[in-house]
């Protein structure tokens, strides 16, 4: 365990360092995680404009809260693994990684929380300013809010075990980039990023109950504003943790397959 | 018509080099009709709340999709390559073989790169933008068309010089590819028109990052809402834009010294 803890730790040094070098791809990548929620809330918010106030019980101010917080929770979620692998697989970096006496996944997963402690201030300022710009409705329950801790916790790590995962199709096929993209539109569909799920037709709801998409951005989303009851938050969290023993599994069962037909093509 | 031919042979060379990969097609074609599915879709969600949206009908939005697509296929087809050519060639030192050649270098790197199957983009989008107008009918008329043409034109030409100008920074600046891929994630906005945005934001989209002129004012072209005050703004952006990125680009040349020599 403590040596567990000084690899967390100097990974932490070594991606701090490495943010500081490649400063402009912070503000690349904060750019894009701002511009898509803010898309689609101004979108919703004409909506609701054009049908006089309220669309499903949504005000503009609904949308508002929403989609900044959706944009705040799917930035403390968010993994970029599913690009990095193919290129760590094509050009052969893996390779040293598997030296290691420590699984790979421990430095990724260090990466990224280092990454979030970096960026979430600039994002959380950025919230405040949109705050003032489109004037959310936002009313904190106080137990949500205790709740809502726990619940993005296990969000972050069904996110990243679904990801990692999904991210070592690499070992079979450098051309993930199709695979990435029905991904990412299963994702915008089901997860609640193009619209609050309430909104979508009932099957897509359904669909979205079983896929763990729901599960990593729009519940916790939902729960901070309130807009669940606490049986479904149990019933949310009943999910994430069976979502998470699938991601454990699933992923143990692919490293290990991937290992026997990686070929460290680039070394 | 020298240009048309100078164009042709880039071209055949993008068909050539790309031959040897042929299931690329299949893959490029696979991811268009996806990102475009997930538009369409998106649109579908929309509209099945409302029936027009700050006065846009769901056709005409369709029709600024097509035209969306179609921009952003050109400018993944030719322009966004050549440009990043063009960037690695001045740090490289390899733009000299550029500028030695007998005929205009601006030209030369505009063109130099072809990335044929961004050809699947074009074709989608020009086909979603075929339906929207059939959907449209009666109301696009001769004098539609043409605005749109123009508007079309114009909007292209602003795109290309904004992206000749940024390239051209090159000359001064090392990292120039990431104001490169902030332009492109931000093109993204490009698909809803600007009119939806707030006022700042729709600032920055038409003057910062100029793609209201190369989606939303087609679109509105289409729609039969473009006045000729904005057509003749359009133009005469285009105008200036494309003197100023020439002038820009000349400085540029002026100051390169074929670093790797």
């Amino acid at each position: 365990m403590r040596g567990l803890a000084d690899i967390y730790a100097q990974q932490f040094k070594v991606t701090i360092a490495s943010f500081l070098q490649y400063r402009a791809a912070l503000v690349i990548w904060l750019i894009g995680h701002v511009l898509e929620p803010l898309i689609y809330l101004v979108v919703w918010t004409t909506v609701s404009r054009s049908t006089e106030g309220s669309v499903g019980g949504f005000t503009a101010g609904d949308f508002a809260a929403y989609f900044i917080v959706l944009m705040v929770v799917n930035h403390m979620t968010y993994t970029w693994i599913m690009y990095e692998y193919e290129y760590r697989v094509r050009q052969g970096t893996l390779s040293p990684d598997l030296l290691r006496p420590v699984h790979p996944i421990h430095s990724d997963i260090a990466d990224n929380i280092t990454s979030k402690l970096i960026t979430l201030p600039g994002m959380l300022a950025i919230a405040v300013i949109l705050g003032f710009i489109f004037r959310p409705a936002f009313h904190p329950v106080p137990w949500a809010l205790a709740a809502f801790v726990p619940v993005v916790l296990l969000a972050f790590l069904v996110r990243f075990f679904v990801e990692w995962t999904l991210a070592l199709a690499a070992f079979w096929t450098t051309r993930v980039s199709a695979l990435n993209q029905m991904y990412f539109m299963a994702m915008l569909f089901f997860s609640g990023q193009i619209a609050p799920l309430e909104l979508l037709p009932h099957p897509v709801r359904v669909i979205a109950f079983v896929l763990p998409f729901r599960w990593t951005v729009g519940f916790p989303t939902e729960l901070l504003l309130g807009r669940l009851t606490p049986v479904q938050v149990l019933t949310g969290i009943g999910m994430q943790a069976a979502w998470l023993m699938a991601g454990l599994v699933l992923m143990r069962l692919v490293w290990r397959a991937g290992l026997k037909v990686y070929t460290a093509v680039g070394a | 018509m020298r240009v048309l031919r100078l164009l042709f042979v880039f071209w055949r060379i993008g068909i050539l080099g790309e031959l040897s990969y042929r299931s690329n097609f299949f893959f490029h074609l696979f991811e268009s009709v996806l990102e475009l599915g997930t538009a369409l879709a998106g649109l579908a969600v929309v509209f099945s709340y409302t029936s027009t949206l700050a006065g846009w009908r769901a056709d005409e939005i369709v029709a600024l999709v097509g035209i969306y697509f179609l921009v952003s296929g050109a400018i993944r087809l030719v322009i966004q390559p050549s440009m990043e050519s063009l960037i690695e060639a001045v740090h490289e030192g390899t733009l000299d073989f550029t500028l030695t050649k007998p005929e205009d270098a601006q030209l030369l790197v505009s063109i130099q790169r072809v990335e044929i199957w961004s050809i699947t983009d074009i074709a989608l989008g020009a086909g979603v933008l075929a339906v929207a107008l059939v959907r449209l009918g009666a109301s696009v008329g001769i004098l539609e068309a043409a605005s749109f043409a123009a508007a079309l034109v114009a909007g292209g030409v602003i795109v290309y010089s904004f992206w000749l100008m940024l390239a051209t920074l090159a000359f001064w600046f090392v990292r120039v590819e990431n104001m490169l891929q902030i332009f492109s994630s931000m093109y993204e906005a490009g698909r809803w028109p600007v009119s939806f945005y707030p006022r700042w934001l729709r600032f920055m989209l038409t003057f910062l990052i100029p793609v209201a002129f190369a989606t939303t004012v087609p679109a509105q072209a289409l729609a039969g809402r473009l006045t000729w005050q904005t057509l003749a703004g359009a133009f005469l952006l285009a105008a200036a834009l494309l003197v100023m990125s020439r002038v820009f680009w000349r400085i540029g040349v002026r100051r390169y010294s074929s670093a790797s020599s």
